[in-house]
């Protein structure tokens, strides 16, 4: 039967329709940008690019006279290390800096690797359903009860340590969680009324699930591509914390961490100042994807 | 291949007693079948070329199963569909392809209906695209011509859909039936979520479609005044089969089956003296997992016969082209 | 109908818009009636004519911040809603006017039951102990004709057809025995069978109660076996209202002519049906002078300049058309 909606039409061409919804409009202001989390993040892909020319010393350089030095604006400290230095009398700053490359790139190649993968094998189990979803599904649910830290691990210590092996470590961790969520997405799409369509028009499944489909899931998946962010830097810290992440000398954020807890009284800046970059960045990443969300949310209704 | 003189006395389409079971489940690892919906039970009936077959019924009657049943969108579980003489259901390769140029479909809910990441064009081009026909120029000119024809403008290609209306965009679903020249278009309520203004709009467009080219419809409605406007004949279905169907003036003039007699006196008309000889029906619609014996309708008729609930009465013949499933008669 | 019947609610010049990110909408832009006890006034109109937006204003139910009332009142029993506060009005809604809505599957709460929804309901009306209640909720299905109404209690939502839904949703709507019932579009959803069934039902508990229903809907016939009164709406204003017989016989205002004129009918057969080319103006954008002369058939200047005024054009009907001549004294 007929649903008779209310819609208030704005005219052909122009803006959208304007849907009356109960959220209040400046919401999707778009001058309520999150500039902080812009600026931390354009920041921060900065600082991992340009590494080799801002950071003032090298990361591995050691030093032995200036060990354990304090920030610049504490007793002891000099403006030559700004941050400080650690046990090793190594710049803390520098190592900050390099740090930050070793978390864009496991990041970013966990989640594309482990992005894809599910991105894949959601559309394939949401769109073709019956056993194949059913069995993916299964494989799905079995790779989310495996405690996390635990699977990379037993990775990391089979594989031995490395860049690598945390990026795979993690793409294993992941890809389950946005199989999960696109095929939720996907069995949603699926029901409307033009999937039907284009099979009327002949459309094959692979086309189907390449023009219909991925498009129409695309808005949730970049979505949760920012909100994994997070979770993924520290996935790495932890696991670089317990010693199953990069082997020394590279810097990784929670390597510092780590190295700087038997410090944490007299030393308080060897952990830190890394724990604070990596919260910071992190909740960058969190508060621009659930910008994202809203921001792609309603107009996403809209259609 | 039927040889000329054959084609041209066989109707369009032939449905040849079609039926359409789904089977219940339950269980969460081993799915156990409990029952069978039976959504299409048996029903046969053709559609002649420039013609328009309506088929009305309530929720649960069968009617949109079986549109899908002739677009392929569900496997009949037995029974079958003709295009000319040949097994819809049995086509592969170049009969496919050609089948889905000349078998089309409109839905019902227009903000469902077209694909918000594509473009106006390529939407309606799809048909073209999919089974090969023209180049990709020719793709273009056909676009425009079927734009001209529902009545939108040229501009209408590049835009998307959510810059249109809902009356817009039945057209632009319209225009993407007709590219690939359809001789059947399968409507399903494309006009029930249209408001009342912009539906007769529709209507007389597809009227004036099917009077310039040879296009036929299968209109699937549950609006009664839209079928009798449009369809040259009409079959009324409940749970699952056909009960009564006629050419439309036989039918809307002397309905015979006390269902159909019902579905009419529930149509409100639009006039404040008209006389209100009401048939409330008592109950509801039972389900299609377990409908009644013998004739479906028994539990709720108010002529019901003994031999009602036993046997289920078969599909006769009582004027010209006037053909009603009940023991009255 | 009975005219001397109180009147139980009044609209007067009510004006309630929507500010949204495209400009103001002036969803309801100066509508004005009245219902008297026992009457079913029609509310006719497409969609985006502000018909649903007129049953939430009465309410104060307007998406909020968007939406406010700008202007007018709204007397319930000669109390103005528009002046109360939250808190007040929570008193009102269900006990003094009630409403329905379209659709049954989202006015149900899908994980309690029947029983439970009812329950909850008649507790903000009547003091009395739980058992005492679930009979009360028994009473209530008995009244809507559900049977077996003691298993009917532990059922859930999705085990229900949507005709024993809108009762269910019917049943609690007027358990606290208003004044007032708003049903929008409550048979939109229902087979047609099912339809009758429904609306039936309504007039009865209407008969039993002298309810006064304010029915929203786009269906001409719904009107003609339910509405004692009609009132047709375009773009946020009442454009024509009388008695229902009248209205249908002579309709005066254009857009109402050319509405019912483009509505197939099932009792005969027509050749071609007249479509009103065209749609309704942008609620945020309207134009000056009538709303409707873009599309009507016999419009002039003097349509496009000025808004018309509602004219007297028979007893208890009027129009807000130029065309209107005022109709000759004592018929």
């Amino acid at each position: 039967m007929a649903r008779v909606e209310e819609r208030i039409d704005v005219g052909f061409g122009r803006s959208p329709a304007a849907e009356v919804s109960a959220r209040p409009g400046p919401r999707r202001d778009l001058a309520r940008l999150p500039w902080a989390s812009f600026f931390i993040i354009v920041v921060l892909v900065l600082v991992a690019v340009l590494a080799p020319f801002i950071a003032p010393h090298s990361p591995t350089e050691q030093s032995l006279p200036d060990k354990l030095r304090p920030p610049a604006w504490q007793e002891g400290g000099s403006t030559t290390h700004l941050l400080g230095t650690d046990v090793l009398g190594r710049d803390v700053l520098s190592r900050i800096i390099y740090g930050a490359r070793v978390s864009l790139i496991v990041a970013a190649a966990a989640l594309l690797a482990g992005g894809g993968i599910g991105l894949m094998v959601g559309i394939v189990s949401g769109y073709l359903g019956g056993r194949v979803d059913s069995f993916l599904m299964r494989v799905v649910d079995a790779t989310l009860t495996f405690p996390t830290i635990l699977i990379a691990l037993l990775l990391a210590v089979s594989l031995g340590q490395g860049l690598q092996t945390i990026a795979i470590a993690i793409t294993v961790l992941i890809w389950a969680r946005f199989a999960r969520v696109v095929r939720g997405e996907v069995l949603a799409v699926k029901t409307r009324d033009f999937v039907a369509l284009a099979r009327v028009h002949g459309c094959s499944h692979l086309r189907i699930m390449a023009i219909h489909i991925v498009p129409n899931v695309l808005n949730t998946f970049m979505v949760l591509l920012t909100l994994h962010i997070g979770f993924v830097i520290i996935v790495e810290a932890s696991l670089s914390f317990l010693g199953a992440g990069i082997p020394p000398p590279t810097p990784s954020w929670g390597q510092m961490v780590a190295d700087g807890r038997s410090h944490i009284a007299s030393a308080w800046w060897l952990s830190v100042v890394p724990g604070a970059a990596i919260m910071l960045v992190v909740l960058a990443f969190n508060l621009f994807g659930d910008w994202l969300r809203d921001w792609l949310d309603p107009r996403l209704r809209q259609v | 291949m039927l040889e000329s003189g054959a084609i041209a006395a066989e109707p369009l389409i032939r449905v040849e007693n079609l039926t359409k079971h789904f089977p219940v489940t339950r269980g969460l690892l081993i799915a156990r079948t409990t029952g069978q919906v039976k959504a299409v039970d048996g029903i046969s009936f053709t559609i002649g070329r420039q013609e328009t077959f309506g088929l009305v019924g309530e929720s649960g009657c069968g009617k949109t199963t079986t549109s899908r049943l002739l677009l392929r969108l569900e496997r009949p579980t037995a029974g079958r569909v003709l295009l000319d003489g040949q097994d819809v259901h049995a086509l592969t390769g170049t009969d496919l392809s050609k089948y889905h140029t000349r078998v089309q479909a409109v839905f019902q809910d227009p903000w469902s209906s077209l694909n918000p990441r594509l473009r106006i064009r390529d939407t309606i081009a799809e048909a073209l695209v999919v089974n090969r026909r023209v180049s990709k120029a020719g793709r273009l000119e056909r676009v425009e011509e079927v734009l001209h024809q529902v009545g939108l403008p040229l501009a209408a290609a590049s835009r998307y859909p959510h810059e249109f209306s809902g009356g817009q965009r039945q057209r632009i679903a319209l225009a993407s039936a007709l590219a690939s020249d359809p001789e059947l278009i399968v409507l399903d309520e494309p006009v029930s979520a249209l408001d009342v203004s912009i539906r007769a709009q529709i209507m007389n467009l597809l009227k004036d479609l099917q009077a310039r080219q040879p296009l036929s419809y299968l209109l699937v409605a549950h609006n009664l005044a839209t079928v009798r406007y449009i369809a040259h004949r009409t079959a009324v279905m409940y749970l699952g089969r056909i009960v009564e169907h006629a050419d439309t003036e036989s039918l809307y003039r002397n309905p015979l089956h006390p269902y159909t007699k019902a579905l009419f006196a529930a149509a409100l008309p639009a006039d404040p003296d008209a006389p209100r000889d009401d048939m409330i029906l008592s109950g509801e619609v039972p389900s299609p997992i377990d409908p009644p014996s013998g004739c479906h309708f028994h539990p709720r008729c108010p002529f019901a016969m003994e031999q009602c609930a036993r046997v289920e009465p078969a599909l006769k013949a009582v004027a010209a082209g006037h053909v009603v499933s009940c023991h009255l008669y | 109908m009975n005219a001397a019947a109180p009147v139980v609610l009044e609209v007067k010049d009510l004006h309630a818009y929507l500010y949204t990110r495209w400009g103001v909408v002036r969803a309801v832009d100066g509508v004005s009636f009245a219902l008297r006890e026992g009457e079913t006034l029609g509310l006719v109109g497409e969609s985006g004519c502000g018909k649903t937006m007129t049953g939430l204003s009465v309410l104060r139910l307007l998406p909020e911040p968007a939406g406010r009332i700008v202007q007018g009142q709204v007397l319930l029993q000669g109390e103005d809603l528009v002046t109360k506060s939250e808190a007040e009005m929570r008193r009102v809604r269900g006990r003094r006017i009630s409403m329905i809505l379209q659709d049954p599957q989202t006015s149900l709460n899908p994980v309690f039951t029947i029983g439970d929804q009812l329950v909850e309901a008649l507790r903000m009306l009547y003091a009395d102990a739980a058992p005492a209640l679930s009979h009360r909720a028994e009473e209530a299905l008995r009244s809507v004709k559900v049977a077996a109404p003691e298993q009917r209690m532990r059922a859930y939502p999705h085990q229900m057809s949507g005709g024993m839904k809108q009762r269910v949703v019917g049943a609690i709507a007027v358990a606290g025995e208003p004044r007032v019932l708003i049903a929008d579009e409550p048979t939109t959803a229902l087979d047609v069978t099912i339809q009758l069934q429904y609306l039936t039902l309504l007039k009865e508990i209407q008969a039993r109660t002298r309810l006064a229903m304010l029915f929203i809907t786009h269906d001409f016939g719904i009107v003609a076996r339910m509405c004692d009164r009609v009132a047709v709406m375009y773009a946020g204003r009442i454009v024509e209202s009388g008695p229902t017989r009248a209205l249908f016989r002579a309709p005066r205002h254009p857009y109402t002519e050319a509405l019912m004129a483009s509505v197939p009918r099932m009792e005969a057969s027509v050749e071609r049906l007249p479509s009103i080319e065209g749609q309704p103006p942008p609620l945020h954008d309207l134009p000056v002078g009538c709303r409707f002369a873009p599309r009507c058939r016999y419009v002039d200047d003097r349509c496009r300049r000025e808004y018309p005024p509602t004219l007297p054009v028979g007893p208890a009907h009027e129009a807000a058309c130029w065309r209107v001549e005022p109709s000759p004294p004592s018929r």
